[in-house]
């Protein structure tokens, strides 16, 4: 479950679970988080809470409402997000735990009115992989008005099938977190034209997809993978050849550092750049 | 007199686990003869989402290659969308009660469901109807266009101006789907009706492609790789492979090569009048 570390001068508190879908902050003693310093207004900001996802929205406070050193109006919170009102700190904590990331939370679940309505709880306890089924949020509203939708009479009879379904995070041996790396892209490549009228120019593969040839007549495509680069025949009678070999019509063939390419008649090069 | 649409239709057909779960729950189908093509993405704990997934591809694919046929014997155009939309809804709603019956009986399909993405090819146009956070895109020309809005939670709160479809790739509320196949006694599909026009390329797929790569990137490989279904397929697979491949990966790519129009002889319109 998601929540909020209150703090001032570097000292913590309290903590503050976001265990409600809408938490308001403020001087008054009615907020959920009271905050009882002058330079907070009465009814100064408010947390809604959408099962994982949490939302921070200043109420027109007289000093406003930082996220990271920014004012905010409405701000989607992530985890780390530091927010301030004054002089208090509030470190928003969101994390998942690693083993249940790939296998559960990625998992589509169908999502019924009463699963909002239970929002933060049985998200946070069984898991985002549990299979909560079927229904519809009929109100396709702002955040808050997701919880005024009624239940479906069909709803209240439904076994209690949501109960009975975990779904044990078995696949943790081969989980990812979410947070991870985009994976590492191959070192920059280009290519050479060695003969015809273009001799000598080069072409830098700085896109993912670059196509080569003339349309209707020949055409190869490079694609730029983690494991390096790849040459596909993908259009007209002659296949090109690559370092001697002549390419089989859309199957990728690796490219390798200084290979020689003849396309339509054409020479060139393709090489790794540093 | 058959409806032969593979000559103007060209379908490829591409299913992935991806690299991290051990299982594919999305199911394909497609047949490019009759003019369909089906994407659902399975839901439900240990095996389920497969069963599910599995039941409503076989089980419409199936139905629908049976109703073509019979219609076609019959000698009925098929230019009547209204027809289409008819029996699109009517099979929906039947594959519905099959998936959420066996859920209910079987405990080991307990709580399974099913997305669904399908487009029915006829006289020039299609037929789309979907539930769920699968898919269809269109590339006509250089405009990329998403067909279909996903029925997801997180569409709502794009919809409804709580965060813009930027955050949304940060949410923490993926796959939260508000529509599925075989979850309630009853279902909603929503099934719209789209000009088809030559040289237009239609790709249906499961979350776990757009989920991967972004639609730009997406847009890029199809009209790049245009000439080449199989190879535009086969990279987009690769794409979302390579930026993780954290769900299973369907894609479903039509190239439209000419037009289709309905046989519009007299006595076929003379028929339609009669039926």
């Amino acid at each position: 479950m998601a929540k909020l570390i209150l703090s001032m001068d570097g000292l913590v508190l309290r903590e503050i679970p976001l265990d409600k879908e809408r938490i308001s902050m403020g001087r008054k003693p009615h907020n959920d988080i009271q905050i009882d310093n002058l330079a907070i207004s009465g009814e100064h900001a408010v947390i809604i809470t959408l099962l994982n996802d949490s939302f921070l929205e200043d109420l027109n406070s007289t000093n406003g409402t930082y996220v990271n050193g920014q004012p905010i109006k409405k701000h989607f919170l992530q985890n780390g997000d530091v927010v301030e009102l004054g002089k208090y700190r509030l470190k928003y904590v969101n994390e998942v735990a690693p083993e249940t990331v790939a296998a559960d939370f990625e998992k589509t679940v169908a999502l019924r009115p009463e699963a909002v309505h239970s929002t933060v709880e049985q998200a946070a306890i069984k898991g985002f992989g549990e299979t909560r089924t079927g229904g519809r949020t009929t109100d396709p509203g702002a955040g808050a008005s997701l919880t005024a939708t009624a239940p479906r009479s069909d709803a209240a009879t439904a076994p209690p099938r949501f109960a009975a379904t975990t779904t044990t995070p078995r696949f943790a041996t081969t989980t990812t977190p979410p947070s991870q790396p985009m994976p590492a892209t191959p070192s920059r490549a280009a290519i050479q034209i060695l003969t015809g009228g273009n001799a000598g120019k080069e072409l830098e593969l700085t896109k993912t997809l670059t196509t080569l040839g003339k349309q209707g007549v020949q055409v190869v495509v490079i694609a730029r993978r983690p494991q390096g680069y790849f040459m596909t025949h993908v259009e007209g009678a002659r296949c090109p050849v690559v370092a001697g070999e002549k390419l089989v019509a859309n199957k990728p063939h690796p490219l390798n550092d200084h290979d020689i390419i003849e396309l339509g008649g054409v020479k060139m090069e393709f090489f790794l750049k540093g | 007199m058959a409806v032969d649409l593979s000559q103007a239709i060209e379908i490829v057909v591409r299913t992935d686990p991806g690299r991290v779960r051990p299982h594919n729950e999305d199911s394909v189908f497609a047949n490019a003869a009759v003019g369909l093509a089906v994407v659902a993405d399975g839901m439900g704990g240990y095996n389920a989402g497969e069963v599910a997934s599995g039941m409503a591809t076989s089980l419409l694919g199936a139905e629908l290659e049976r109703l073509f046929a019979e219609r076609a014997a019959a000698g009925r155009g098929s230019g009547r969308r209204l027809w289409d939309y008819d029996v699109l809804n009517e099979e929906i709603a039947r594959v519905n009660d099959i998936i959420y019956e066996t859920a209910l009986t079987q405990p080991q399909c307990s709580g399974m469901g099913t997305t669904l993405v399908m487009a029915m090819f006829h006289d020039n146009g299609m037929t789309v109807a979907h539930l769920g956070d699968s898919r269809l895109y269109r590339l006509r020309g250089d405009e990329f266009q998403q067909i279909t809005r996903d029925h997801s939670l997180l569409q709502e709160q794009i919809d409804s101006g709580l965060i813009t479809p930027e955050q949304a790739r940060l949410s923490r509320n993926k796959n939260l789907v508000t529509r599925a196949l075989g979850v309630d006694p009853g279902v909603v599909p929503e099934i719209r009706d789209y000009d088809v026009q030559a040289g237009d390329v239609y790709l249906l797929c499961s979350d776990g492609l757009p989920d991967m790569v972004e639609d730009e990137d997406i847009a890029m490989t199809l009209s790049s790789l245009s000439s080449s279904p199989e190879s535009c397929a086969e990279r987009l697979v690769d794409m979302a492979n390579d930026a993780g491949g954290r769900d299973n990966i369907s894609v479903v790519l039509i190239k439209i090569r000419q037009a289709f129009p309905a046989a519009r002889g007299w006595w076929a319109r003379l028929l339609g009048w009669f039926k």
